[in-house]
């Protein structure tokens, strides 16, 4: 009786860990291996520079090793009692409200933590060869570390304000990585941009958990998701949204999208870790954590999956429309999450599937990233794929790999991403169908957008600069995407039997009797071959012609539209920044004119006053003498007229 | 016919007084005894030992009360009903030594003045004559500071024990007669000196007139001279309270003269400004302790039955002291007049905190908030203003001290680390966090408003932004402004003089960032006894 109601409401699974035994070290070497090795490397400074890229790559290894252990452990254990949490200590109280600096580890969070110390110990290494030119390379490491460390505890925390804590530190790191060649004004200005949109995320989070506190008094997972159905809807909508806001800033969901191209300038493997496998995941994680909340709010989610939509499409137009190889790549990490936002959104049919691509997309896009990588690395830091072309007899390996992420990517059959868009595509169609044909059509613009990278790429004639000679990166780069390609091909293996929906449910809930209106074999069909046309029109379109090497202006009004990402910056611009600045030059004048005059008038009037009142300061006793007069009958008078 | 009975005396509880007075005693003789050469170390070791024992001792009798159990282990009042020796008298007590010794201190300071005390060489010379010239260049000094500054030490220990209106006006004649004296005494600018002791004297008799006749009227209604008494009649009469109020106003008068509250103020700045500056320092600390406590207890412990009657003309005093104290201190061109000013403005700021006090009669330790406060905000301020006024001795020029503002510009280049503290210290009687003086005024407005005056504090709030103003403009000039070389340095003093400045500064800096323990010492305090 009590299960079938449970079924019926359905009430999502409460987070209630347990102790953490053995594993206590583990869990807090996890995160404190890469913040020790930021700390050693940050602080230590130009004595650490020889041998800094070896310690943070050590520190990311111990971490990777812990999160193994820590996995295993896991797996021992039965299926209701595997979530563990460490409390470390009391952060902070005030009132009746206390947060606990406390790590949680469970399912969901067991995940992240190979995706983040495995892939980041892989990109660690690559970086190893990436930078090895570079003056500052051991502060490169110590931001790479920070960076995990932050991120770590964003998937960690067993409290929102503890989320909210690595949340910022990621925000921070990315910040520090985006600009790193802060020599470029480029660079130094999309960091600023990519800081100053994430902080509209932010304020969502800051706000959402404030909201949070209000209604439930407390902010800690477990007990947030025991009363969680005790709020009313409305507020609980609120919520959902505001941490909505914050999942667009963070992983560039629209309309907070704008900051993800420029954030390119960064080293790539930065951009592989942080803006491709890692940081910018974090809405999807934010939203799937919150899922008692946002299985209560199913208006909430209906805005999730809008967003996620509109983002899906408007990503893989802009990797149609792109040269630069790194912007299609990034336009393409905007159309996959917002894959995963939208399965997101589909509430318990959809959050494995989310977490199962964002696994998958993990493993391929950083494949692809730091491929792209190895590529600049053999043409001189060119990113332009107007002028590349038949890569694939110069950079072999590179193009190998490469290609295990595309077919990856574009979802052929057998490849990891295969499995995970098309479990996607098949919750959507069960919830929504206008969602799922745009769902299938954004598979085949991403099998049109991949597939003219690869061609211009690897294929085609060559259209090199001058001086010029692609040559193959070295082992140290180049093992890193050979081990990412064999997670691209296999990563699908995660849903044998199940397995990842199984293993989820007790964070995420468990799906009953989910019936597609079409047979999940034939959803499969129809997205391979809709990815076929895709990747034919591609063909047809690049491979069949001459690429010119320089952009043609000649184009038709939706390719400007896509390569100037929908005018978002402009609009940004004219609609948000300008007035904004119209507000604070008001403001400003208001400050100087209004405030100011109120408080130097006050100044000047409390002036005037002293100087009329030290007049009565003569220096006589007598009239010292009458003001003791005065003052006792003050006094007398006070006391009778209020008394008598 | 009436036997006079021989006075009952608990001589173990008065003992901390006893020995203050008794040691000025002996002060006195061995100015009578000892030849010249030996007296001023003899005079120091004399007070000295004098001031630490009776400290041991009032620690000691502080040591055996309990005062959340019935008399007499919370207090007692002795000496046929005229002292109470309870908690918050004992806690003074302490208090007003520790600044004793202190003040003993910087008294004791012979550096500054070429290896002679800042005393007056021979106080009967006239001022610019021979005689003076004389009297210096013989290196003459006045050794009976120090027997002086007991007395004054031992009444300001009387003052806030009274349980009895006239032992309460016997105490306030024992610590201001010292006080006229010790204000005529600087060695430099006589005539400034002389004229602010004249002045003090003359307004302080004056005050006291008034406070005189004032007890005459209370004793008219209650014909009772005891604080017990006088609550009784309160309590039950139903006869016409006028000559009660009136007694209560004049009363009230004389006693906000001592604190140097407005409108009886005006003698503060000229005699702060003309007063040796050890001895301002003292006024500063211990007058002010001495005299809030015993308005206290008298409104309290006499007049707690009448308070919502009393209580409105205690706020408008209250108000007008913050006001004109912070805004005229605005104006103010020389350090120590501008450091006489922020006393009266913190007398308005401890009297916001007096109104914080609901009721004393029956009240628990647990609820005497109001009481633990301003017991805070005093301890607070006495260091911190000792502390300051004593860098005011270290400023000097050709002519001693120069406390004119425009000399004190450039000092942070000077001396950074003098002008350093002193800007801390100026911070904390600003009331910035974390300093004493931040919490002394939370604890006063946290107080104030449990009772239900906000109003109140409403307005001493906004007057700490006033009152930040002119702190802020001391350390300006001693920071950013442009030093021009007009001779000022600052002087070397002996360790005695470090001593004061450093214990000071520590203590503003500890309260400021853990005022747990004074704050739990303070609540365990426990009531005024009557």
């Amino acid at each position: 009786m009590l299960n079938s109601l449970s079924v019926l409401s359905s009430q999502s699974p409460v987070v209630a860990p347990q102790g953490a035994g053995d594993m206590t070290i583990p869990l807090i070497l996890v995160l404190a291996l890469p913040a020790a090795g930021a700390a050693i490397l940050l602080l230590g400074g130009r004595r650490t520079d020889r041998f800094g890229h070896l310690v943070g790559t050590a520190a990311a290894l111990g971490s990777f090793v812990c999160a193994l252990v820590l996995f295993f452990n896991l797996l021992g254990q039965p299926a209701d009692s595997r979530a563990i949490q460490v409390d470390l200590w009391t952060w902070f109280s005030a009132g009746r409200w206390q947060v606990e600096l406390g790590l949680l580890y469970d399912q969901l969070s067991a995940l992240f933590l190979l995706l983040i110390t495995g892939v980041g110990s892989l990109i660690h290494v690559y970086s190893i060869g990436y930078m090895a030119h570079d003056d500052r390379r051991r502060r490169f490491f110590a931001y790479l570390n920070l960076f995990v460390a932050a991120m770590l505890m964003l998937v960690l925390a067993s409290d929102f304000v503890g989320l909210f804590l690595g949340w910022e530190g990621v925000g921070l790191a990315s910040y520090l990585l985006i600009g790193f060649w802060q020599h470029k004004p480029t660079a130094a200005a999309a960091q600023k941009k990519a800081f100053v949109i994430n902080r509209v995320g932010d304020i969502g989070l800051s706000l959402g958990i404030s909201l949070i506190l209000a209604t439930f008094g407390t902010t800690s997972f477990a007990q947030v998701s025991e009363l969680a159905h005790e709020a009313n809807t409305g507020v609980l909508t609120a919520i959902g949204l505001l941490l909505l806001l914050a999942a667009c800033g963070k992983s560039a969901q629209f309309p907070l999208q704008t900051w993800l191209l420029d954030a390119m300038e960064g080293p790539t493997p930065v951009s592989a870790l942080i803006h491709a496998a890692t940081m910018v995941t974090a809405g999807v994680y934010l939203i799937v954590r919150s899922n008692f909340i946002f299985d209560l709010a199913p208006d909430a989610r209906s805005a999730v999956v809008a967003v996620g939509t509109i983002t899906l499409l408007m990503g893989a137009a802009i990797g149609c429309a792109k040269d630069d190889i790194k912007k299609v790549l990034a336009g393409s990490t905007m159309s996959q999450i917002g894959y995963m936002i939208m399965a997101s959104g589909l509430g318990t049919v959809g959050y494995a599937f989310a977490i199962f691509h964002l696994l998958t997309h993990g493993f391929f896009k950083a494949n692809m990233f730091l491929g792209a990588g190895s590529v600049m690395h053999g043409t001189n830091d060119d990113v332009d794929m107007r002028h590349y072309g038949a890569l694939r007899k110069a950079m072999p390996v590179t193009f190998l790999t490469f290609a295990m992420g595309y077919l990856a990517i574009i979802g052929f059959p057998g490849f990891s991403g295969f499995w995970s868009k098309d479990k996607i595509i098949e919750a959507a169609l069960g919830e929504n169908l206008l969602v799922g044909i745009c769902a299938i059509i954004g598979a085949a613009v991403t099998g049109f957008y991949m597939t003219r990278l690869m061609l211009m790429t690897f294929f085609t004639k060559p259209r090199w600069e001058e001086d010029v000679h692609p040559h193959e990166s070295p082992k140290v780069m180049t093992v890193p995407l050979i081990v990412l390609a064999a997670l691209s091909v296999l990563g699908g293996l995660l849903l044998i039997n199940d397995w990842i929906v199984k293993f989820l449910a007790p964070v995420v809930g468990e799906v009953h009797e989910h019936h597609p209106p079409i047979p999940a074999v034939a959803v499969s069909v129809i997205a391979v071959l809709v990815v076929a046309v895709g990747v034919a029109l591609a063909w047809f379109l690049v491979g069949k012609k001459d690429v010119p090497r320089e952009a043609p202006e000649d184009v038709s009004p939706f390719v400007t539209l896509a390569r100037n990402e929908f005018f978002a910056d402009a609009f940004n611009d004219e609609v948000i920044a300008q007035p904004g600045l119209k507000m604070i030059k008001g403001l400003h004048a208001f400050d100087d004119g209004v405030v100011d005059g109120a408080v130097m008038g006050g100044a000047s009037a409390v002036g005037g006053l002293a100087e009329v009142s030290r007049k009565l300061q003569n220096g006589f006793v007598r009239s010292y003498a009458l003001s003791l007069v005065g003052g006792a009958v003050l006094v007398l008078l006070a006391l009778l007229v209020v008394n008598l | 016919m009436n036997t006079i009975p021989t006075p009952q005396i608990d001589y173990f509880q008065v003992a901390p007084m006893l020995i203050v007075l008794g040691a000025a005693v002996i002060g006195v003789l061995a100015e009578a005894i000892l030849p010249r050469r030996q007296r001023y170390l003899a005079q120091v070791a004399i007070s000295f030992v004098g001031l630490l024992s009776a400290l041991v001792m009032a620690v000691f009798v502080f040591k055996r009360l309990d005062p959340n159990s019935l008399s007499p282990k919370r207090g007692q009042v002795v000496a046929m009903g005229s002292l109470a020796i309870d908690g918050p008298t004992l806690f003074t007590w302490a208090l007003v030594l520790i600044f004793g010794l202190l003040a003993l201190m910087i008294f004791a300071e012979r550096h500054l003045e070429g290896g002679v005390l800042a005393f007056a060489g021979q106080a009967a010379a006239m001022p610019g004559t021979e005689a003076e010239r004389e009297a210096s260049s013989r290196g003459l000094e006045h050794t009976e500071v120090f027997p002086l500054l007991l007395f004054a030490v031992g009444g300001m220990m009387m003052f806030p024990a009274s349980t009895d209106m006239l032992a309460l006006f016997v105490a306030l004649e024992v610590f201001s007669l010292p006080l006229y004296l010790l204000c005529g005494l600087a060695r430099r600018r006589r005539l400034l000196s002389q004229e602010a002791a004249l002045k003090y004297f003359l307004l302080g008799a004056f005050s006291s007139a008034f406070f005189v006749y004032g007890i005459s009227l209370v004793y008219g209604f209650a014909g009772s001279m005891s604080y017990a008494g006088i609550a009784q009649a309160v309590a039950g009469s139903s006869d016409s309270k006028v000559l009660l109020y009136g007694g209560l106003g004049l009363m009230v008068a004389g006693l906000l003269f001592k604190v140097g509250a407005v409108p009886f103020h005006n003698w503060t700045p000229d005699v702060y400004q003309g007063a040796p500056t050890a001895v301002t320092a003292f006024m500063a600390a211990g007058t002010k302790v001495a005299a809030f406590v015993a308005l206290l207890r008298l409104m309290y412990v006499a007049f707690g039955a009448i308070h919502v009657n009393w209580a409105p003309m205690i706020w408008i005093v209250a108000i007008l002291t913050m006001v004109i104290g912070s805004v005229v201190a605005v104006a103010q061109t020389d350090v120590k007049r501008l450091l006489a000013y922020s006393s009266v403005a913190h007398a308005g700021f401890i009297l916001v905190g007096l109104l914080g006090i609901r009721a004393l009669g029956e009240v628990g330790p647990q609820d005497a908030d109001g009481v633990t406060a301003v017991l805070f905000y005093l301890t607070t301020y006495g260091f911190m203003t000792l502390a300051a006024f004593t860098i005011v001795t270290l400023v000097r020029d050709a002519n001693g001290e120069a406390t004119s503002m425009k000399h004190w510009a450039g000092l942070g280049k000077k001396s950074p680390l003098l002008a350093g503290v002193f800007a801390f210290l100026l911070l904390a009687m600003a009331g910035l966090p974390l300093t004493s003086g931040f919490t002394g005024k939370w604890v006063v407005f946290a107080a104030a408003m449990s009772a239900g005056a906000w109003p109140l504090v409403v307005v001493a709030v906004l007057i700490s932004v006033v009152a930040l103003v002119f702190y802020i403009r001391i350390i300006v000039v001693m920071f950013f402004a442009d030093s021009e070389d007009n001779g000022v340095s600052v002087a070397i003093p002996s360790p005695l003089t470090s001593t004061v400045i450093m214990i000071g500064t520590a203590v503003t800096l500890a309260l400021g960032l853990i005022p747990g323990p004074l704050l739990d010492l303070l609540s365990r305090v426990g009531v005024f006894i009557r």
